[in-house]
């Protein structure tokens, strides 16, 4: 199912310090037309449809047309991904519409601290199985 | 022919940059993102310098990138020991139990960090009606580290709000390597869009790894990073066999397109020794789309029947069949086993196989009203209708996009089902990867751990300083996303240890930078060498472009090594075939031809998938039987010899004689037996 670029939404996102796209896609597939200032995805047939090029694009200019192997035209499915919570619209080809909403996070982005309240490591305990949180003792196979 | 070699007379040199660190994470998925968290933590006071070095952005980079529906291995009041059971009769008796055990009491406290850091959880409403991740955290519900209770889809599994988890494991991973920074006085040390090509060992010590060579896929740059130990989780082998799939289709990979064989590949060249590269998994799932079935079958209770709405997997006939050939295996009927018996009414012409969602939807939605009445339970089913579909839009969105093009609404029509072409991995449920140092305290056996030839380090590889986790630590399959995170912070703790025991180490080797820049820019310089003979650059009588590689190679996969064109079906004659057209294809490999960096990335990586492919075939070979039926089956050993393979099948490749070793190592049981299944 691979994504296409809206000619008229995509602007080769000048404002921005990267090209979303280009740095999201996890298969190197979205390229920047640098004569056009547009992007574009450079291998269809290696698209795994994850979305993130469409999840990212700030102009919505990315969409995902169905693989035309096997899928009948006229479908669509199409995110609005929020900073907790993601929409989904999904057109069926016969017209009929589904929305759902799902959570995606239940914390602000860029608020991880990943060792805040955490133990600091014991050294000794460096080749004992668990992790430096781990604080109870490690099962073993009972015989 | 002559071998094409690059001395820079025709494309123009990189730039090259030389990094020396402590400790070298390849890859940027679930299992480095673990090993960066946990691998920080013990580096930091020592001041020893981590590196992660990533192909694509950690964001949403490896397996999980799409996002997930469920957590798949979450222990909760589990027995680890009960996990050993589940796992070893999935992978058909023979798994490294010793590893499977220590991921198991290893593995919950990742999920419950991923809870922490913002991953929401389903939880079972007071109603008994489950509560997604907002609803739960409203509601007041308690967090898994404190005992809170999950929504469990089955034994193992849990349900999950799934579609930024990478987006939050990774902000944790890069926060970590953050903290490396400051501790260290390094500016960076996170590599995105850099592609790792090969892993060189060190000049005086063979069978030490001290280099890993690639360049970046966004400018003209080799990278070089010196370290004193690596982890290595750079993926399974996606689209090594012809797909079902067809042009464009061929993205629509059940795994990730991206998994390219680079974690076999950089590990094998290196000298590490693989293990039970014979397995392979053959999931089934929703035609075309690969949309998950777990959730369906699990949660929602579907079934799976053959076009004339019989149940495949308890037909006398094919039972008593199976039986005959594969002995005890089939009494579990392990996901190979269902295949087994699937592709038999496929076979027979009974398909097309349908998964009876609408039966299913139709079932809830009368206990439900008879539950709760016709208005409470209407809305309870809208809610289950909202579940199904998340289950796909947070995984595998494609599949919602194939319903909605087929008019398939999944309560009124029941949706085909069918088994995908091959893939290796060691993460999901297949064990292809690296023979990897166990624990000690577990009672497995001392050449497992203590007298381990690379030292006794938990996930080291054969070769010292090369640490192995995720998709490519072998014979412990079942990790799935929390496993492969929980395993790669094993990983990294204990690459830790192994470089503060030798701290005197300073990585060597003897290839120039020069000479590595040559090598990784070969498909450059024969692409403008021989560009300008033809009209038309695609079509070229001295090159071989990426496409035709790929396309060659799952040609050669799918015809002699068991895809899905023979039903899965090999021999040694077949074996030995394809082997000689496979040996003639790598050599062919030098002259691979690139036009751009993406082309570069995309050589290198079907390179990876053709030494992926070599040792899976070559195992096969060896193996003489039929271990996992409905993944393949060699029509000479038709069926499951226990007396002669109850065994790991390990292999060694020399790089420099381009020779493979195979051999047989023996099991060792370490959990007993489960009760037997009643029927």
């Amino acid at each position: 199912m691979p994504s296409y670029v809206i000619t008229e939404k995509c602007d080769g996102c000048k404002a921005q310090d990267k090209t979303a796209c280009q740095y999201i896609c996890p298969n190197d597939l979205m390229t920047l037309n640098r004569d056009l200032m547009k992007a574009f995805n450079q291998e269809p047939e290696q698209c795994w449809e994850c979305y993130n090029c469409v999840k990212i694009c700030p102009q919505q200019a990315i969409e995902i047309r169905a693989y035309q192997d096997f899928a009948p035209l006229g479908a669509n499915v199409i995110p609005m991904r929020g900073t907790d919570s993601i929409m989904w619209t999904i057109k069926f080809r016969n017209g009929i519409l589904k929305r759902f909403k799902f959570p995606i996070r239940t914390t602000v982005e860029g608020s991880v601290d990943p060792f805040k309240g955490k133990p600091e490591v014991d050294m000794a305990k460096l080749k004992q199985p668990g992790f430096f949180t781990t604080t109870k003792a490690m099962p073993v196979i009972k015989k | 022919m002559e071998k094409e070699t690059c001395n820079f007379s025709f494309c123009s040199k990189p730039t090259i940059e030389e990094i020396e660190t402590d400790l070298l994470l390849i890859g940027g998925g679930m299992a480095c993102c673990g090993a960066a968290f946990e691998g920080a933590r013990w580096a930091n006071p020592k001041k020893m310098k981590i590196t992660m070095v990533d192909k694509a952005a950690t964001d949403r980079s490896g397996a999980v990138a799409m996002g997930l529906s469920a957590i798949n291995t979450y222990m909760g009041d589990n027995d680890p020991v009960d996990y050993v059971k589940m796992v070893r009769n999935d992978l058909m008796g023979i798994i490294r139990e010793d590893l499977v055990y220590d991921l198991g009491r290893h593995v919950d406290d990742s999920v419950q960090l991923f809870e922490e850091w913002g991953l929401p959880i389903w939880k079972m409403g007071d109603d008994g009606f489950s509560l997604d991740g907002f609803q739960a955290k409203e509601a007041g519900k308690t967090m898994l580290k404190d005992g809170g209770k999950p929504v469990r889809s089955g034994k193992w599994q849990i349900m999950i709000n799934g579609e930024s988890y990478k987006v939050i494991v990774a902000e944790a991973a890069k926060k970590a390597l953050e903290t490396n920074r400051a501790a260290t006085g390094e500016k960076t040390n996170h590599y995105e869009r850099v592609f790792i090509v090969k892993l060189y060992n060190d000049a005086k010590e063979p069978n030490r790894v001290a280099a890993a060579a690639g360049f970046s896929v966004r400018e003209n740059k080799i990278y070089i990073f010196r370290a004193k130990a690596m982890v290595l989780a750079a993926g399974g082998a996606v689209n090594v066999f012809r797909p079902r799939s067809t042009q464009e289709g061929q993205g629509r990979a059940w795994y990730p397109v991206w998994n390219s064989g680079s974690g076999y590949a950089l590990g094998l060249q290196a000298g590490a020794e693989l293990t039970m590269m014979e397995n392979r998994f053959v999931p089934a799932r929703f035609k075309d789309g690969y949309g998950p079935v777990g959730a369906w079958f699990l949660f929602f209770k579907a079934k799976a029947t053959n076009s004339l709405g019989e149940d495949y997997c308890i037909n006398p006939e094919a039972l008593a069949e199976a039986k005959a050939k594969y002995g005890k295996y089939v009494d579990n009927l392990g996901t190979a086993i269902r295949n087994h018996l699937m592709m038999r009414d496929m076979k027979l012409g009974k398909g097309p196989i349908l998964m009876r969602t609408d039966e299913a939807m139709a079932a809830i939605n009368k206990t439900f009203k008879e539950k709760l009445g016709d208005k409470e339970g209407a809305k309870k089913v809208k809610h289950l209708e909202a579940e199904a579909w998340e289950d796909f839009l947070d995984m595998a969105i494609g599949q919602a996009g194939l319903w909605a093009a087929q008019n398939i609404e999944p309560d009124k029509t029941p949706s085909e089902i069918m088994p995908t072409e091959p893939y290796l991995l060691g993460s999901h449920a297949g064990c292809a990867g690296f023979w990897c140092c166990g624990p000690d305290d577990l009672g497995a056996p001392e050449e497992w751990n203590k007298k381990w030839p690379a030292g006794n380090y938990n996930r080291s590889s054969t070769v010292k300083g090369l640490f192995m986790c995720g998709d490519i630590c072998g014979a412990s399959g079942h990790k799935f996303s929390s496993g492969s995170h929980a395993e790669g912070r094993i990983a990294a703790k204990s690459a830790i240890a192994f470089i503060l025991d030798n701290p005197n180490y300073k990585p060597t080797i003897n290839e120039t930078a020069d000479h590595l820049a040559a090598e990784l820019y070969l498909p450059f310089e024969v692409y403008e060498k021989y560009k300008t003979l033809t009209t038309d650059p695609l079509i070229n009588p001295n090159y071989i472009r990426p496409k035709m590689l790929q396309t060659r190679l799952q040609k050669i996969s799918d015809e002699y090594f068991g895809g899905i064109s023979t039903w899965y079906m090999t021999s040694k004659t077949m074996l030995d075939a394809g082997l000689q057209k496979l040996q003639v294809l790598k050599e062919d490999t030098s002259k691979m031809a690139a036009s751009n960096l993406h082309e570069l990335m995309r050589c290198w990586e079907n390179y990876h998938r053709i030494l992926s492919v070599e040792a899976h075939a070559r195992h096969i070979l060896f193996r003489e039987e039929s271990r996992y039926p409905g993944y393949y089956y060699r029509g000479d050993f038709d069926k499951i010899d226990d007396t002669n393979w109850k065994c790991f099948v390990n292999s060694k490749y020399d790089i420099a004689t381009d020779k493979w070793e195979v051999k047989k190592v023996p099991y060792v049981q370490l959990v007993e037996d489960a009760a037997p299944v009643k029927h």
